[in-house]
């Protein structure tokens, strides 16, 4: 009874984890129509800066958000001087972040070793907070509780102000934003920005659970890709469900059929995809 | 004249073991050429159908896996190499019917999607697949009594392979069903009108392209006598991909071109510097930001495209800076 419990607390937290990873996946391939493959790499490369900033000294919860932040940057270099020089060739575009994938791993095995590196739980957060009797280990509920107001703070910035609105314009027919004045170009460097930064952000916040690792990034893309077929693509709600669904199954197909947790991982995907090719939340996406 | 251009190359490619006589470099052109296969393979669906997989590395690596299963449970070679491509075109048939659910960026992420599939198989299913460890096999076939346990024994078999695959996806591009392949690349609402079945002859494409990328897999697993998950790969997929795009794609020669230029790149780019992913990354994307068309006619343009800036500079100084004053 008690195994139960736990694992669906530690499918709701790498849910959790799974959605500020993927938020940012989706809305860039809802805006942009980019399945950004450098994502993973975005990830592992704001967890290998925050490791990089702890050991400087930094506390937690500022690592994470200079990680956040530093990735970000990088995010919109490279849609600003790669993705740009490509408008409209959606499949250059994609062969471009697989390239720059490969380099960024490459890059990070010269700049951090290949050992794995622990990111240790903030103090505050050691030990396991009890839930009439069950207990939990407290840093999970933490990052449950990030994810769910940042989910919260996207829901608002998308659904309550008006950059949200332009972009929602942008992700609905583009070529119609463009002739009502909003600059879609400029959204595109937004967007990007904002869901590496997420990314970076949520390497950080994933060390703990995850560590950080060569390959670490070739194993987050792919749930990052399952979120956003099941979610459909540019759709938050589709996000957050695909995020928590994905948490579920990873974390049960690991305990219960350790040998085909992939297999578990994409049948539901694969299922989605021959009935609702657009996603349980989008609309039309390819 | 050209017949006879045709002969001259193929008898230096079957005699290349002699004037090579360094096995090292005779084993670089095997897979050379067992690369060039699984592009000729890819570029079928690549360039002609206008259909990008990132998941034909698992197309490849379960043709490989699957052999070395049958050849290991006592199969013999035969048998293996029937099974292992009946196994291929079963899985290929399967990824054709989930990534054609999409065309364009859909069809790439459903196909990145199951070739991470495939790599979760081959790394997970430990008591199939011996995990990270991969699956070894002992001995080589010998076709007619033939010995392929050499460098230029192995050369031959690849070669014949290689020509049977450059010849059979001649004759299919050139036929109407390469044509009509080309039509739903390039219009597909328009075939449809024309009583085209779109969707099938996307699907019989995908067959073909994956049965080629299977014999790869298959010449791939007798080649190293060894399969490992890092065979399919997100990066494997990459790599073939990276072959058909350099050679410049839709091209009948390009991806022969490209699988050249990769494996001579990655065998010495190895051999000074452990950083061959930095490498391919960085050839990557300078490849689709200067020369989307593909090396060989990309880097024609460039030389031009300098040629005449020289030329236009050297020939009328005065010409560019009047036009800017009106």
């Amino acid at each position: 009874m008690n195994l139960w419990l736990v694992l669906a607390g530690n499918s709701i937290a790498f849910g959790g984890l799974l959605f500020l990873l993927s938020a940012g996946f989706s809305l860039i391939f809802g805006l942009m129509r980019i399945p950004n493959l450098t994502h993973g790499s975005l990830f592992m490369l704001g967890a290998y800066f925050g490791t990089s900033l702890i050991a400087a000294g930094f506390s937690f919860w500022p690592a994470a958000i200079a990680a956040g932040i530093g990735v970000a940057i990088l995010g919109g270099l490279i849609e600003r001087l790669l993705l740009r020089r490509l408008p409209g060739a959606e499949l250059a575009q994609v062969l471009v972040t697989l390239g720059l994938s490969f380099m960024i791993a490459d890059l990070c095995l010269m700049g951090w070793g290949g050992d794995p590196i622990e990111i240790a739980t903030p103090a505050a957060l050691h030990g396991a907070t009890f839930i009439s009797s069950v207990g939990f280990p407290t840093y999970r509920l933490a990052v449950i509780a990030v994810a769910v107001i940042i989910a919260a703070g996207l829901w608002m910035l998308i659904d309550r102000t008006r950059l949200g609105a332009m972009i929602r314009a942008g992700v609905d027919d583009p070529a119609m934003a463009r002739v009502v004045g909003i600059r879609v170009s400029r959204l595109f460097t937004i967007v990007f920005c904002l869901g590496a930064g997420l990314a970076g952000f949520a390497g950080v916040i994933g060390g703990p659970i995850l560590s950080v690792y060569p390959g670490l990034d070739q194993d987050m893309l792919p749930l990052a890709l399952v979120v956003v077929i099941l979610g459909g693509s540019g759709s938050l709600v589709g996000s957050f469900v695909g995020s928590f669904v994905v948490g579920v199954l990873y974390n049960f197909g690991q305990a219960m059929l350790p040998e085909l947790a992939y297999v578990v991982l994409f049948l539901p995907m694969l299922i989605v995809l021959v009935l609702r090719p657009q996603g349980l939340f989008g609309r039309a996406a390819f | 004249m050209r017949r006879l251009g045709l002969s001259l190359v193929l008898v230096v490619l079957a005699a290349l073991p002699f004037w090579v006589a360094n096995s090292y470099y005779v084993n670089i052109a095997s897979q050379i050429l067992l690369y060039a296969v699984f592009a000729l393979g890819l570029n079928v669906l690549v360039g002609y159908a206008g259909l990008v997989s990132l998941g034909h590395a698992g197309l490849f690596g379960i043709a490989a896996y699957a052999g070395a299963i049958f050849i290991n449970g006592g199969a013999n070679h035969f048998i293996a190499i029937l099974g292992a491509l009946a196994a291929t075109l079963l899985a290929a048939a399967v990824f054709a019917v989930l990534a054609l659910r999409g065309t364009g960026l859909g069809f790439v992420m459903i196909t990145v999607a199951l070739g991470q599939i495939v790599w979760g198989v081959a790394y997970r299913w430990i008591s199939i697949t011996n995990g990270d460890n991969g699956v070894s096999i002992a001995t080589r076939p010998r076709p007619f009594g033939l010995s392929l346990v050499t460098a230029p024994g192995f050369y031959w078999a690849t070669l014949l392979v290689f020509l049977a695959a450059v010849t059979t996806v001649a004759i299919f591009v050139g036929s109407p069903f390469g044509a009509s392949l080309r039509g739903t690349r390039d219009q597909p609402r328009r075939m449809n009108a024309l009583g085209y079945h779109v969707w099938m002859i996307r699907f019989l494409a995908f067959l073909f392209s994956g049965l080629w990328s299977g014999v790869a897999g298959v010449l791939f697993l007798y080649y190293n006598q060894f399969v490992s998950p890092q065979v399919v790969a997100l990066g494997a997929s990459a790599e073939a991909l990276l072959m058909v795009i350099a050679g410049g794609t839709g091209t009948l020669l390009g991806p022969v071109a490209g699988a050249v230029l990769v494996v001579i790149i990655k065998n010495v780019a190895s051999a000074y510097i452990a950083r061959w992913n930095l490498v391919l990354g960085a050839i990557f994307v300078v490849i689709v930001i200067f020369m989307p068309e593909g090396l060989v006619p990309g880097s024609v343009r460039l030389w031009r495209w300098t040629a005449d800036r020289l030329r236009a500079r050297m020939v009328e100084p005065g010409g560019a800076r009047q036009k800017r004053g009106a």
